[in-house]
């Protein structure tokens, strides 16, 4: 068959990426680029970079699927399904002993729950505010002038945690100024801000409750500050793919061979 | 009360009301509508309620002077109010009509303005702000002579009431309602009454009027009949297709809320209640397609309310429960006239308010499967705490024990800056992902 690959393409609020597999379900290639301003060009230029990638022509791709806060821009796409339901997907593809899949990207956190049969059983996401999602972090770390890469394992190295009262964005962030000006060692205050976000994502899981094994995905697995202590509250390992922000794209691929 | 004022409200309840609700007839006969192919033609009954619901608040510019004015709350035994001739004006009702007409949010401002809390209930702000600034998309109320609530919807009305009786200088008349943690006892029914037959004198020196036990009798027949009336109502939804929407439902509720005990509700529920069963038995659904049943819980979004009703009805679903419309339905059985006040008191004691977690979740458990319901939706609304606390472990329960798959939105009754369009659209979107093409 000539046209026999599938693509998905995720366009979250900070980054989109885009996931080309097979009809056997092998992925090909991926790309991640920044979401920027304008997510349809976002979105063509992963797919674009993805296809070169895999040295593929754009016209034997058979359909393509958008999710992600920018799918209805996506105009290649074939159909459109929210994150919730690509990223359940992903996660089954990577680990299919997985019941529990907690996604926390730029600007959401999700706790999706999947059934026995890899149906979609419940789900939780964050409210309006961004405590709780990558944000939080990027903030705090321009705010302390600390490299975002770097954040979760100052976090670790950290002796104890600073207390953190507030977990809205903007009232967090002065009060990092003032415990900063209190001459609090500024690996503790980040450790701090660690142990508020995961008590937050804490909250939103115990709403769906822990069932089989859990996988992290999103932008915010990268950082092992957040994956320690979300495993200690856990009491297991969290199943992580090496690359966990193209979850949602992957998942989305794995939809359109369908 | 004055004899100008007296002439001028009846003159405006017999000619000049009558007279302007045809002209509007008139007017409104010119606009054809398209049928939209989601949903069956609008139900006959609808310009009726609104020709009843506009001359309500239309007339409520000529009581003052005419009759006494009484601001109530939705849970308050207006029952005992209506022997005494009061007109009743429902500060919920009006805080609905805002948010309905997408003014909740300009409304909410001017109260923070004046230093209230966002965090206050916003059907709080839109009263207060009224009573402060004069301004309200629904024409002008009536200044009250006193306030009448009970404490069975939650505390905030205590002082948000106290706050306008304070700024009015009038009395506020409260019953106190104790919460339910298990089953209502002895001693909480004869505090009540005690409270109930304690306003009667303070009643009788507001209206100017005695006490009629037998005309207060009859009072209660007839909300008990309405309320009776209204269960059929909602009763023609378990019906597939069901006849109606709980949308549409939203808005056949106002007269039961704030005209209930008057002859005129009881009128309405008689002819919606006919055209619903013509439906039921021409097999006409409200929802041209309904391929899904849903269960709302809460209070509505006011400002979202057609929008969801389009954005499920493409999806083939139809609401055809919810716990807030079925809230002037379910205890309508305790009402009796041989037994006014200790009935009263139950009635108002045993609503889904002032009611534990464990009686919500039965009562959720008995709607599903009276309506079969498929899935539910649950608004956790921002101002509302007593409603919105507890739905998390509800919607936990539920799966357990029916398997029902549910989503939680976040927003608010009528405050639209806590209400985000794409985190909505998102998790409906995965919501109907999980109920399957
Ligand atoms: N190298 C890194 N180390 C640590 N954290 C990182 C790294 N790269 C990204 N992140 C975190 O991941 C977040 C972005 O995650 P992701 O790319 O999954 O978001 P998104 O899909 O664009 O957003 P959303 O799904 O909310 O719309 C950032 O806010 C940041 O906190
Ligand atoms: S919406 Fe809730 S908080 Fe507001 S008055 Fe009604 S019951 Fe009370
Ligand atoms: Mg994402």
């Amino acid at each position: 068959m000539p046209n026999d690959y599938f693509a998905g393409i995720d366009v979250g609020s900070l980054s989109t990426e885009a996931v080309i597999v097979d009809s056997n379900k092998h992925l090909l290639s991926y790309s991640i680029v920044n979401t920027g301003i304008n997510s349809s060009a976002a979105a063509e230029e992963a797919l674009s970079e993805a296809l070169q990638k895999a040295e593929l022509p754009r016209n034997r791709i058979a359909k393509i699927i958008a999710t992600g806060y920018g799918r209805a821009a996506v105009g290649a796409a074939h159909k459109r399904m929210t994150e919730i339901t690509c990223h359940a997907a992903g996660a089954q593809q990577l680990f299919p002993e997985v019941r529990t899949v907690i996604d926390i990207g730029g600007q959401d956190s999700k706790v999706i729950h999947i059934g026995q049969d890899g149906q979609l059983v419940d789900f939780a996401m964050n409210d309006k505010c961004a405590a709780g999602t990558g944000r939080f972090l990027e903030i705090m770390a321009k705010r302390l002038e600390v490299k975002l890469e770097k954040l979760g394992d100052l976090a670790l190295l950290a002796e104890k945690a600073v207390s953190i009262s507030n977990t809205c964005t903007v009232f967090a962030e002065s009060e990092v100024v003032s415990l900063v000006a209190q001459n609090h060692p500024i690996d503790e205050i980040i450790r701090g801000l660690h142990v508020a976000i995961v008590n937050r994502i804490w909250n939103q899981v115990q709403t769906v409750g822990v069932h089989g094994q859990v996988a992290l995905t999103g932008g915010v697995a990268l950082n092992r500050g957040v994956v320690n202590l979300l495993e200690e509250k856990l009491e297991q390992t969290l199943e992580i793919y090496s690359e966990p922000q193209i979850v949602g794209a992957l998942g989305a691929a794995i939809l359109a061979s369908k | 009360m004055s004899l100008t004022g007296q002439l001028r409200y009846h003159f405006m309840k017999d000619i000049g009301a009558p007279a302007l609700m045809g002209l509007q007839n008139i007017t409104k006969k010119k606009r054809i509508r398209k049928p939209d192919p989601l949903f069956a033609p609008p139900l006959e009954c609808t310009a009726r309620l609104k020709e009843i619901m506009t001359r309500h608040y239309y007339l409520a510019r000529f009581v003052p002077g005419a009759k006494p004015v009484a601001w109530v709350t939705s849970g308050a035994p207006v029952e005992l109010l209506r022997s005494f001739g009061f007109y009743t004006i429902y500060p919920e009702n009006h805080g609905s009509l805002v948010g309905a007409k997408k003014q909740g949010a300009n409304m909410c401002a001017i109260a923070e303005g004046a230093g209230y809390s966002p965090d206050l209930c916003s059907y709080a702000r839109i009263d207060l702000a009224h009573t402060l600034s004069g301004k309200t998309p629904a024409g002008r109320l009536p200044k009250p002579d006193i306030l009448f609530a009970a404490n069975n919807i939650c505390q905030t009305i205590v002082y948000w009431f106290k706050a306008i009786a304070h700024h009015y200088d009038i009395p506020l008349i409260l019953l106190d309602t104790p919460f339910n943690y298990s089953a209502i006892n002895d001693g909480d029914i004869k505090y009540m009454v005690a409270q109930l037959q304690e306003m009667i004198p303070v009643l009788e020196q507001a209206a100017k009027k005695k006490f009629n036990y037998a005309e207060f009798q009859e009072i209660i027949g007839r909300a008990r009949d309405t309320s009776l009336a209204w269960s059929d109502v909602l009763a023609t939804m378990k019906n597939r297709p069901a006849p109606m929407t709980i949308f549409e439902t939203f808005f056949h509720l106002a007269p039961i809320v704030s005209l209930r005990g008057l002859p005129v509700t009881y009128d309405y529920y008689q002819i919606l209640l006919e055209e619903l069963q013509q439906r039921v038995r021409q097999g006409i659904g409200a929802v041209t397609n309904e391929r899904k049943r849903l269960m709302w819980d809460n209070i509505a979004i006011w400002y979202k309310v057609r929008d969801h009703s389009v954005q499920f009805a493409e999806q083939g679903m139809n609401f055809v429960t919810a716990t807030y419309t079925n809230a002037w339905a379910e205890t309508t059985v305790y009402m009796d006239v041989n037994n006014p006040f200790e009935s009263m008191a139950k009635t108002y004691s045993l609503v889904i308010l002032n009611n534990n977690l464990d009686y919500r979740l039965r009562l959720m458990e008995r709607l599903i499967k009276e309506y079969q319901v498929d899935g539910l939706v649950i608004h956790s609304a921002r101002s509302c705490k007593p409603y919105s606390v507890g739905q998390y472990d509800i919607k936990r329960k539920l799966r357990e024990r029916l398997g029902i798959p549910a989503v939680v939105i976040d927003g608010d009754i009528t405050d639209a800056r806590a209400y985000s369009e794409e985190q909505t659209r998102t998790r409906l979107e995965a919501f109907f992902e999980t109920m399957g093409d």
